[in-house]
């Protein structure tokens, strides 16, 4: 017991990092991470140089304009008042993650995290200028020569213009894309764009280009929180362990041990120890250990066994999406999705209440915010004839994109008793606000009988009111 | 004891050894060092840009010239110079003082050169008015007129209701603001005895419906009409004469005398009989010609006429 603490003692805590050379597979997985890779690349890059017919900012579909505090997203408006629905999105996000972790494990790591697209990218332009995985291995260790520098430094430089470009892009979507490109070349950008494109083109190439997996098993929080979501029947990257073992364990298909049916007679499992499922691994690590928190369950695994098992003529599915219960039991049945289980309904409700009332909000917002609010200094005031006063202060927000008239009315009382000076109409800038005083003045009779009117605001356009309670005081409520 | 002594540790020793205890040797990762150097060269150049070390009294303020700041400094009696100091935070608090004066001058400017009516029928303009009104208010009258200009019962005139002593239209209250005011009403215990005090007070009650007794304030009236004088000041009507500031007394409202705080017959004509008897002598306005200049005074007409909403 003390030789075997002394021995743990002595090894090293820390572990040098070990670059993770992956080797290049075909297959469907790959294929999906492909197409998902396109399609993700094409919506990023693209979407700031769309055009938008606007009247009160540039014309660009997509455009968080900071100084206006709007963020444009196609015809939708989007003000700091709504801030709720980041709060909702970030709900339905959250929700989302649990529930496809929960029914497939981590898909989002897998295929459409951004570590994951950018990483994929940069490990595909390596594979084209220093070539496949031992040509790789070959030119670590090769001393630097000019053939080292011009490979390993020429996808270096490739790997930094897509991270300047990706910084670039992203700046775009602050401002109008077309002339922020060119006045940040031409050096005439504002400081802070090319503070940010700094930033993003270190932390994009640092990521993705240097520490790659590490951030997925030092950095990410996701990543190991999402462990905890995992349940008996969830389907994830799995090594059939029974099936790969048998009962002596993997072998390499040496003489006798070569056909299925020979190795079933001498006890050896399906596994012929080719290491392919190791060396495509973009985390580094073996999947026959079992599942481990740095599986960000890729399935270039699942590819690069199934390629083996063709061309060893086994059947397909050594490795394989599929349960921990299922890979357990004694008799396994087909992979198949275990959607009826409480947590992954739960989250599928949360998800549908949550996208529903989100798209309610956002359909039924109003293109006009009007807020009404009392002057409490003083709270009413007597005039000379014995009537009673109270103040107001109506700000209006005009969301739409063009100027609007609104003209301000009150219901419950008489429209003669709001004084608005020159502003019963009044015109608003697109996307600003206005402020307005307002003065209602009831005589002492009614003063008494009113406790609550309404402010109503008809945009001109649309003559759809909007209907603000306020409420009068007088001494009554003084005591 | 025995593990410990067979134990070889695998970090490398610096080879000192004394009496068998040897030195670890545990050098700083690369990166902290490196970071170090880097603080160090930062610390540096700051030292070259900014005020750092304190000498006595004194401290350096970086090198003479490298990064100073120019900012326009406006002394009490308003003379501007333009100074030029090394960096420092005061003078960067300036400096931004300096650029949010600029940005508000062209509002300013926009108010000075308008007529007061057409001021107040532009909705852009009123906001200037609302905000930068509320804090030149806030600072220069609120201490007497309150926050929200709802005055002080015996004090300050409430400028939020549509009585105004000295007039309410832009010109009288510009008129105000520019040279002050000062009410006076004398004392009328010499003038007038202690009954017919009584019969004058009972009289003002009457003017506004306040509950008064009848007969007293018909002796009240011929007081007020003749012997008393006050027809001089408040008119042969009672309605006061803004000219002078003289109180209109058959309205509602209430300066130096609380009637309407003042809960029973009795103590509302103990209020009125308490002006009677000492004067009101306290309404004093100050000028704010010298202190506020023209277009902040213009300003505050604006404000009060408009945003207060007193104003006719």
């Amino acid at each position: 017991m003390q030789e075997n603490q002394t021995q743990e003692t002595e090894k090293p805590l820390y572990q040098k990092h070990i670059p993770i050379v992956t080797r290049s597979v075909a297959g469907k997985f790959r294929n999906f991470k492909t197409i998902v890779m396109v399609v993700a690349y094409i919506v990023y890059f693209g979407l700031p140089w769309i055009p938008w017919d606007r009247n009160s900012a540039v014309d660009q579909a997509i455009l968080f304009d900071l100084t206006s505090r709007r963020f444009f997203i196609f015809d939708l408006i989007v003000y700091p008042q709504d801030i709720f629905w980041l709060a909702m999105i970030l709900f339905i996000a959250a929700a989302l993650l649990f529930f496809t972790t929960g029914l497939i494990g981590r898909a989002w790591c897998g295929y459409f995290c951004f570590q994951t697209l950018w990483s994929d990218l940069f490990i595909k332009i390596e594979h084209m200028i220093q070539g496949e995985r031992p040509a790789r291995l070959r030119l670590q260790k090769q001393p630097w020569n000019l053939e080292k520098v011009f490979k390993v430094g020429g996808s270096h430089l490739v790997m930094v213009i897509i991270s300047v470009w990706t910084a670039i892009t992203f700046a775009a979507y602050f401002s109008y894309a077309p002339s922020f490109v060119k006045d940040f070349f031409m050096g005439t950008a504002y400081p802070g764009g090319y503070f940010a494109v700094l930033v993003l083109t270190f932390t994009t190439y640092m990521s993705a280009g240097v520490a790659r997996e590490q951030i997925c098993l030092f950095a990410c929080p996701y990543a190991r929180f999402q462990g905890v979501m995992y349940e008996g029947d969830t389907l994830a990257v799995n090594y059939d362990v029974k099936r790969g073992e048998g009962e002596k364990g993997r072998s390499i298909p040496k003489a006798g041990l070569k056909t299925h049916e020979e190795r079933a007679a001498a006890g050896h499992g399906d596994c012929i120890d080719c290491g392919f499922c190791v060396q495509v691994c973009p985390t580094g690590i073996d999947i026959r250990d079992g599942l481990q928190y740095q599986c960000i369950s890729c399935g270039l695994c699942i590819d690069a066994c199934n390629n083996i098992m063709d061309s060893v003529g086994y059947p397909r599915g050594l490795i394989r999406y599929d349960s921990e219960t299922n890979i357990a039991s004694d008799n396994p049945h087909p992979p198949r999705l275990e959607w009826k289980r409480l947590k992954v309904i739960g989250y599928a409700a949360a998800l549908v209440l949550m996208t529903a009332v989100l798209g309610y909000n956002i359909g039924t917002r109003s293109n006009v915010e009007v807020n009404v609010q009392q002057v409490r200094q003083p709270l009413f005031v007597m005039l000379s004839d014995g009537s009673i006063r109270n103040r107001y202060v109506i700000h209006i927000v005009n969301k739409t994109e063009s100027d609007e008239i609104y003209a301000i009315d009150v219901e419950g009382i008489s429209p003669k008793a709001l004084d608005m000076h020159y502003f019963r109409a009044v015109s608003v800038k697109a996307g600003k606000g206005l402020n307005m005083n307002a003065t209602v003045n009831l005589s002492a009779e009614d003063a008494l009988k009113v406790s609550k009117f309404n402010f109503v605001v008809t945009p001109a356009s649309t003559k759809e009111a909007v209907k603000i309670e306020a409420s009068f005081n007088s001494q009554r409520e003084q005591h | 004891m025995m593990s410990q002594d067979t134990k070889k540790p695998a970090v490398k020793t610096t080879g000192h050894s004394w009496d068998g205890i040897e030195e670890l040797s545990n050098p700083l990762p690369m990166w902290w060092v490196w970071g170090f150097y880097i603080t160090c060269a930062f610390a540096f150049v700051y030292w070259l840009l900014y005020p750092a070390w304190p000498i006595g009294h004194m401290y350096t303020k970086g090198v003479p010239g490298l990064n100073t700041l120019t900012y326009t400094a406006t002394s009490v009696d308003g003379k501007e110079t333009q100074k030029t100091t090394h960096w420092n935070m005061r003078s960067k608090f300036m400096v931004e003082m300096n650029e949010h004066k600029a940005a508000q001058k062209q509002w300013f400017d926009k108010v000075a050169s308008m007529p007061f009516a057409e001021v107040s029928k532009d909705a852009d303009l009123m906001q200037f008015v609302n905000s930068a009104g509320k804090t030149l208010f806030s600072d220069n009258c609120a201490p007497c007129h309150q926050a929200g200009g709802q005055g002080k019962i015996k004090f300050s005139p409430n400028l939020t209701d549509d009585h105004w002593q000295y007039g309410g239209t832009y010109e009288d209250i510009h008129t105000t603001l520019v040279g002050g005011r000062r009410g006076a009403m004398p004392s009328f215990k010499a003038v007038l005895s202690g009954e017919e005090i009584v019969q004058a007070a009972n009289y003002v009650l009457s003017l506004s419906g306040e509950p008064h007794d009848a007969g007293a304030a018909k002796a009240g009236d011929a007081l007020f009409h003749g012997k008393a004088g006050c027809y001089a000041c408040h008119g042969p009507d009672a309605k006061g004469m803004t000219a002078i500031g003289s109180a209109n007394l058959t309205d509602k409202i209430w300066l130096w005398a609380d009637v309407q705080g003042a809960k029973t017959p009795e103590a509302k004509l103990d209020e009125v009989k308490y002006v009677l008897i000492n004067g009101a002598n306290n309404g004093v306005m100050p000028a704010w010609g010298a202190r506020l200049k023209p277009e902040q005074i213009k300003l505050l007409t604006v404000y009060v006429h408009d945003s207060l909403g007193g104003g006719k």
